[in-house]
């Protein structure tokens, strides 16, 4: 039995390793957004045939076939489609297993912190041998991100309290970052002091009580859609004049940004980087 | 009679007493040391007084939900084990919660953004979900024959539970998953009001439904007997059936749209209220309000201390001490 196994394993092995070193992949499935992202930031986009229900951006995925996403992966369609690549969750071990049965190469991605996003980026041109143009757009990201923390570096530090999500027009449900993941390391970069940092999690429910004890000088609000009107925006920032002891909330410092890009790990980094540095330190980043 | 009435003001004091001390006790608990003087001190600007907001916005707030949602929760479970005549029933057995959860998913999915009389879509979407079952359920009951038939009713809810448990379960996979932690957060149960507006919006629901609860003990004590029984001697079977269905689900309707499903109170407190009391219901149900406003005060203190600075889901505290504590409830009665 066990032996069975072995030759069993080491035959995939055998029927994998040659294809790992020669081919270079042209038929891509991704089902994950910031690495649909990081593909077509590296030249990779014309080789993608599919992408994830999730995935709008750039424009150009528009066109093409949908093959469902993090819970609900799409194997028959994706498989109909002859993809020499997928990249899929690290959270997805049935699909990955499947997908290795059927012979068809994965690359299984996990979020991580702000590091990982240029390794992701470096890794990826590896794997579809576009490295060096891989090695430019990760160095021009880190390029750009030391630019923004070397603009803050000598402003003082605000206190700042990270919001990802909430009730629509209240306080409850209160989700914020705390002190792990790359949006924690964007804030960081962009000369706040993360008021949950010390909360080894990525994310966090909290209550009122907490945020004035902890008493932010600025809170940052992701909003993962649109812009909607003015008066819809100033509806949802008055969400916070009940916490008026808060000093974010006293000196007007409740900025709420709006985009999807924000929440993506992936090349435009560099935007959300930018928008906190703004919402944090106005008078620099004006200038 | 007097007997009745000496117990009734026995326990009433006693167990007022209990859920008084929770409600002053429990404002003065929580992550943050509070100046007391400096909170109550009307002559600081309010604006930016931190004690006063924590005490005022942050804690009481919660208490005083917390108070409503265990008093509604444990006398709606009284009620509908009385009128479905089953130990095992609990104010979501019919579908009521289910109905609400639906509700409130649909409001987080679609990002509704409406505001209505300081009540915020999710709160409203839930009430009106709730209201929804109800009307479904009671609809069902009706049909089979002129009378009202629990059997019908039982097992209308019990379908109807899980028949929004599935569209509850395909909103969500359809969903955006930045909405499941909201979603999820909602079903798990949460005091964290943040405000007086919810609790005011719950408020004049539940004085009615409690109202309607003081005319029913007598009529509940009779129909334990069987509905026969009852009309032998007098009670109007079905208008008792229909108050009770009607204002137990209009207070849990509330209670769910106010703090989300909270569960295991509407089950462990009428039962230890009527190992405490015994059966009668004109003791059971004002013992049973005030003992579960009292519990559920606790649990969300503790929901707000365990894993401080994070809060936990005060369902999953009531979950963790009401499932076991159930248990040996159960095996302790054989």
């Amino acid at each position: 039995m066990r032996m069975a196994a072995t030759a069993c394993a080491l035959a995939m092995l055998l029927a994998t390793l040659p294809v790992e070193t020669q081919r270079v992949p042209q038929r891509i499935v991704s089902l994950v957004p910031s690495v649909t992202e990081m593909l077509f930031a590296i030249g990779a986009g014309p080789r993608i045939v599919a992408v994830s229900s999730f995935d709008h951006f750039p424009a150009d995925v528009d066109r093409l076939p949908r093959v469902g996403a993090l819970v609900d992966p799409d194997i028959e369609k994706i498989l109909s489609l002859r993809p020499d690549l997928v990249i899929n969750y690290g959270s997805q071990n049935d699909l990955t297993a499947k997908l290795a049965r059927a012979n068809v190469l994965t690359f299984t991605y996990r979020h991580g912190s702000l590091g990982d996003i240029t390794a992701t980026l470096r890794e990826l041109g590896r794997r579809v041998g576009l490295a060096a143009k891989a090695e430019r757009v990760a160095a021009g990201i880190e390029r750009d991100l030391d630019g923004i923390r070397t603009r803050v570096k000598s402003e003082a530090r605000p206190k700042a309290l990270l919001v990802i999500g909430r009730e629509p027009r209240s306080l409850r449900a209160l989700n914020v970052s705390g002190g792990r993941g790359f949006l924690h390391d964007l804030l960081d970069l962009a000369g706040g002091t993360n008021i949950f940092g010390d909360v080894n999690r990525e994310s966090l429910l909290v209550s009122t009580e907490t945020i004035l004890a902890r008493a932010p000088d600025v809170i940052l609000e992701l909003h993962y859609t649109e812009a909607p009107s003015r008066t819809l925006v100033d509806q949802e920032r008055a969400a916070w004049s009940i916490l008026s002891a808060v000093p974010a909330v006293r000196n007007g410092r409740v900025e709420l940004l709006f985009g999807e890009e924000l929440v993506l790990p992936g090349p435009r980094v560099v935007l959300t980087a930018t928008a906190f540095a703004r919402a944090l330190h106005p008078s620099l980043m004006a200038r | 009679m007097p007997d009745v009435r000496r117990r009734l003001i026995g326990w009433t004091l006693l167990l007022g007493s209990v859920a008084l001390a929770a409600a002053a006790g429990a404002p003065l608990i929580g992550t943050t040391r509070i100046n007391l003087s400096r909170a109550f001190d009307t002559t600081l600007p309010w604006a930016d007084n931190v004690d006063a907001q924590i005490f005022f916005i942050a804690r009481l707030p919660r208490v005083l939900a917390a108070a409503l949602v265990g008093a509604s929760l444990a006398a709606a479970g009284v009620v509908f084990q009385a009128l479905l005549r089953n130990p095992l029933a609990t104010p979501f057995t019919l579908g009521v919660s289910a109905g609400a959860a639906l509700g409130a998913v649909l409001a987080i999915s679609l990002k509704l953004q409406l505001m209505l009389w300081g009540v915020s879509a999710v709160t409203g979407a839930s009430f009106a979900g709730s209201l929804g079952a109800v009307g479904i359920v009671y609809a069902l009951a009706r049909a089979r024959h002129s009378g009202f038939s629990t059997n019908v009713l039982l097992l209308a809810g019990v379908t109807l539970n899980s028949f929004f448990s599935a569209l509850i379960l395909f909103v969500q996979y359809i969903a955006d998953p930045a909405e499941t932690v909201q979603t999820l957060r909602w079903l798990m149960g949460d005091l964290g009001v943040a405000g007086y507006g919810p609790i005011l919006a719950a408020l004049p629901l539940t004085l009615v439904a409690f109202v309607a609860f003081a005319w029913l003990p007598r009529a509940m004590n009779l129909l334990s007997l069987g509905t026969d029984a009852a009309a032998s001697r007098g009670v109007n079977v079905v208008r008792t059936q229909q108050v009770a269905f009607f204002s137990a689900s209009l207070v849990t309707g509330a209670a769910v749209s106010l703090g989300g499903p909270i569960g295991f109170i509407g089950i462990i407190v009428p039962h230890l209220v009527r190992l405490l009391v015994g059966a009668d219901h004109r003791i059971v149900l004002p013992a049973a309000a005030l003992l579960g406003a009292a519990f559920l005060i606790a649990c969300d203190v503790l929901a707000r201390l365990v894993m401080a600075p994070v809060e936990l889901p005060v369902g999953i505290i009531t979950a963790i001490i009401g499932g076991p504590f159930f248990l040996w409830l159960l095996v302790r009665q054989r």
